[in-house]
């Protein structure tokens, strides 16, 4: 019976061919809007390290001065002091912990007459690669007793691994960086996490490639780099030495394994919080232990207009439901003569609604399919845009499968009108007419 | 014009005519919001800047030696000042819109420190000698740094240079003392002080305020001799001259800095690159419009053209008792005119709704009401375009259809 609807379907889809035309591709033009900004946004939206997000927190403490606060309103400061910074560090109270800012490191190639040019570095400590599970493709990171020993050791991607030596074991070389030697302690694997969660407000891109230089923070500030994000509080006296300096300009991520942890965690920020402001460091007594995910929502990354972008194209779909609705409806009212028959010999209302939505479904999957086309046009299209995760906007397995979801939902609710009109329809009258 | 007969026949096709309406409330209420956004971009995106851009270029020279400043940027300007047809060549340690901001809090008693409450946030642009010209800021009130000025302030470790003059544009000038004259007073920051000794036409800060074109203007001047921070080598041309000039200071910049990273572009390119973001995001709201509209014009193309078909008899009808064919074509007209007058009744009521929401939930400001009939008035037009074919159809119905088939 279902081919036989099928056929039916085809058949009148083939008589007013103008009008199956437009309802194709009204809904083709809906669905792609609809896929191409629910990809840009799941990619914005994504989890950076899924397997790992949820033990991953951020702590935060307010170093700043009373003026200003309200108390319950205020947060505390989304990156930390040198000071403070330290001494979490230092307390080791985490499975793991790591301190971090962003720095525009310029590479200088050994290659005679090559420019130096400049790559996105980040300073840090030792801990960062076994908290964030960055896989290595030669040697590793490096140790505490280098962060201590300020040891000038680098450990750089796989892309400027390939830039400067050809993909090969680089391990051991000397890479010249503002001016400094550092030695190659390991070469990273691919490893670009979208969006570029343990940077957000230490500077620098959100989304995008993945850094190029990893050097330890201590190293790194004694070769005079320069930090990413600088907040200044109080009167400064000198700039240089931002380690002593009343500013604001690292962050901290630590891993917690459990919930006890969690808590224990945050009642030791809160103890350091209430020891400093003891000391007359400290003026606000708030901290924050945000996970990965509530810190991506607390900083708002995906740009508001990506989201406004895919509620346009939610209604700009509805627009086209509604239109397709419409003609459809148009469709069948047309066709009263023809199923007045086919009630007069016998077909149920059930097999009327059936044979309509199918002929609906129908239009849904050539509206897929256009709709899929039509996605892939819009990716393109925002690859060629100069956002920062232009690049990464591509079409996944799920999103195709969500495409024909989406598809054939949208045509059999903008069915379900027409057919029950057509199913509803008495037969006599028709019949009379013709 | 009778309306009651069409409204009788409106009631007896509820369902097609609802979603008419419908369709129309909605795209009334995307295109009110979506004109609205496109409106607000493309304000943004032509922010005036009261610098020369059109003749300006630079070249950003990165990863110098900091100690060899004093030696090597008089050296650099001289270098630049060689390239054919340079009018001018200045230093400074930021541009307008280039993302690269030093911002800072002052106060305007003598006791103010950064961290107070009643503090106001500007951007600090320091100058080299000879960048107020080539950047080619218009003074307004007073003066200009002298060289004295520019030779005896230093940055040192510090923030803030050792100077006591400042530049402030006029709207900031108007922000602090908005009743009297900004020549003469002074802004603080404990313990450095600045005199306001000119003021300039407005400048806009290196990032701009999304949220107020006032407070995009909280720019700052300051003079600074020769000093790591003075990366932007500005240079100024005949507006033609940009491309080959730009390419010429970016080699010449790299010959004598092997060490350094020396970029260059024209303010065009600035301007273009920071604006980007928005500018695509106004395209994207407009593909969109237009697009929607169009299919809102074909759903109402299709569904008169069914409703005509199906009325071909009652056409033929009115047709062979006396109706001309301009009454069957104003019938149809009337129709279209009713369905979208209450289609954009609910569509503007809607387009309100959405704007309050998008107001709480993103950065939007109140749409201005002039919105909402003036995309009434789009849709009417749209519809009155869309109907017209298939009304045409209808009024060339024959009146002999009334004897056939009966």
């Amino acid at each position: 019976m279902f081919t036989y609807y099928l056929e039916l379907a085809i058949r009148s889809l083939r008589r007013n061919k103008v009008l199956t035309t437009l309802m194709v591709l009204a809904l083709g033009l809906g669905i792609g809007a609809c896929i191409t900004t629910l990809t840009v946004l799941k990619l914005l939206s994504g989890d950076p390290l899924p397997q790992k997000s949820a033990q991953l927190f951020y702590p935060q403490v307010d170093p700043f001065p009373m003026d200003g606060y309200v108390a319950g309103e205020t947060k505390p400061q989304p990156t930390m002091t040198y000071t403070d910074a330290m001494n979490l560090l230092h307390a080791r109270k985490a499975t793991h912990q790591a301190v971090m800012t962003t720095t525009g490191a310029k590479i200088a190639p050994q290659q005679a007459n090559a420019h130096p040019f400049y790559s996105d570095g980040v300073m840090t400590t030792s801990d960062f690669f076994g908290m964030f599970d960055v896989p290595f493709q030669y040697g590793g990171g490096w140790t505490e007793s280098d962060d201590e020993s300020r040891a000038r050791v680098v450990v750089i991607a796989d892309f400027l691994n390939d830039k400067l030596f050809g993909g090969a074991n680089s391990v051991g070389k000397t890479l010249r960086i503002n001016d400094h030697d550092f030695r190659i302690v390991g070469v990273l694997k691919h490893w670009a996490p979208q969006p570029r969660f343990y940077s957000l407000d230490l500077g620098g891109r959100d989304y995008g490639d993945g850094d190029a230089v990893f050097l330890p923070l201590q190293s790194a500030r004694a070769a005079d780099m320069a930090a990413g994000n600088t907040n200044c509080f109080d009167e400064i006296k000198d700039l240089k030495h931002l380690e002593t300096a009343p500013c604001i300009w690292l962050g901290m991520w630590v891993q917690l394994d459990n919930s006890a942890a969690v808590a224990d965690y945050k009642a030791f920020l809160a103890n350091y919080a209430r020891q400093q402001i003891a000391l007359g460091r400290f003026h606000r007594p708030d901290t924050g232990l945000p996970d990965l995910m509530r810190w991506l929502r607390d900083e708002q990354v995906v740009p508001d207009d990506v989201r406004l972008q895919a509620g346009l194209a939610f209604g700009f779909l509805l627009i086209c439901v509604i239109n397709t609705v419409g003609l459809l409806l148009a469709k069948c009212l047309r066709r009263s003569q023809e199923i007045g028959v086919r009630r007069a010999l016998g077909a149920t209302q059930r097999t009327i609604f059936a044979q309509f939505m199918v002929e609906a479904g129908i239009v849904g999957l050539a509206g897929g399919l256009l709709g899929l086309v039509f996605a892939e046009l819009g990716l393109l299209g925002i690859r060629h845009q100069p956002a920062e995760y232009a690049s990464l906007a591509h079409l996944d397995v799920s999103m195709f499968a969500l495409t024909f979801v989406v598809a054939i939902v949208a045509s059999l609710v903008a069915g379900l009108l027409p057919a029950w009109r057509a199913c509803v329809l008495a037969p006599a009258p028709q019949l009379k007419a013709s | 014009m009778e309306i009651r007969p069409i409204f009788a026949s409106l009631r007896k096709h509820r369902i097609p005519a609802i979603l008419i309406v419908l369709e129309i409330a909605l795209a009334c209420a995307v295109l009110c919001n979506a004109v609205f956004m496109i409106g607000k971009r493309i304000g943004d995106i032509q922010i005036p800047n009261a610098i020369d851009e059109r003749g300006l270029s630079v070249v950003v020279l990165n990863g110098t030696d900091p100690k060899l400043a004093a030696s090597d940027i008089p050296r650099n300007i001289a270098a630049l000042r060689t390239i054919a047809g340079v009018q001018s060549v200045g230093v400074t340690s930021t541009l307008p819109l280039s993302r690269n901001n030093w911002g800072w809090s002052f106060g305007l008693k003598s006791d103010s420190a950064m961290t107070d409450k009643n503090t106001f946030n500007v951007s600090l642009y320091f100058l080299g000698v000879g960048a107020d010209q080539t950047l080619g800021l218009q003074l307004k009130q007073g003066r200009f740094f002298n060289a004295d000025e520019y030779a005896d302030s230093t940055l040192g470790g510090s923030a803030l240079p050792s100077a006591h003059v400042v530049l402030v544009t006029e709207s900031l000038a108007h922000q602090l003392w908005p009743d009297k004259a900004a020549l003469g007073q002074s802004i603080y920051s404990k313990p450095y002080y600045y005199t306001v000794v000119g003021v300039v036409a407005d400048v806009v800060r290196p990032q701009a305020s999304i949220h107020s074109t006032q407070r995009s203007y909280a720019s700052t001047f300051y003079p600074l001799q020769p000093d790591a921070t003075l990366g932007y080598y500005l240079l100024r041309s005949a507006p033609h001259d940009r491309a080959r000039i730009v390419r010429a200071a970016e080699q010449k910049l790299g010959e004598i800095n092997p060490a350094a990273v020396a970029k260059g572009k024209t303010f065009d390119d600035i301007r273009g690159q920071y604006f980007a973001d928005m500018s695509s995001m106004a395209w994207m709201l407009v593909l969109v419009c237009v697009v929607m509209l169009a299919v809102t014009a074909f759903g109402i193309v299709g569904l008169t053209s069914f409703w005509v078909a199906q009325r071909r008899r009652q056409i033929g009808i009115r047709r062979a008792v006396g109706a001309s064919r301009g009454d069957i074509l104003s019938y149809f007209r009337t129709e279209n005119f009713l369905l979208t007058g209450m289609g954009v009744v609910l569509g503007m009521a809607l387009a309100f709704g959405i704007n309050i929401y998008l107001m709480h939930h993103y950065e939007m400001d109140r749409m201005p009401w002039y919105y909402l009939p003036a995309s009434a008035v789009a849709l009417w037009l749209l519809g009155q375009l869309a109907v017209l074919g298939p009304a045409l159809r209808a009024a060339a119905v024959p009146p002999v259809v009334a004897t056939r088939s009966v």
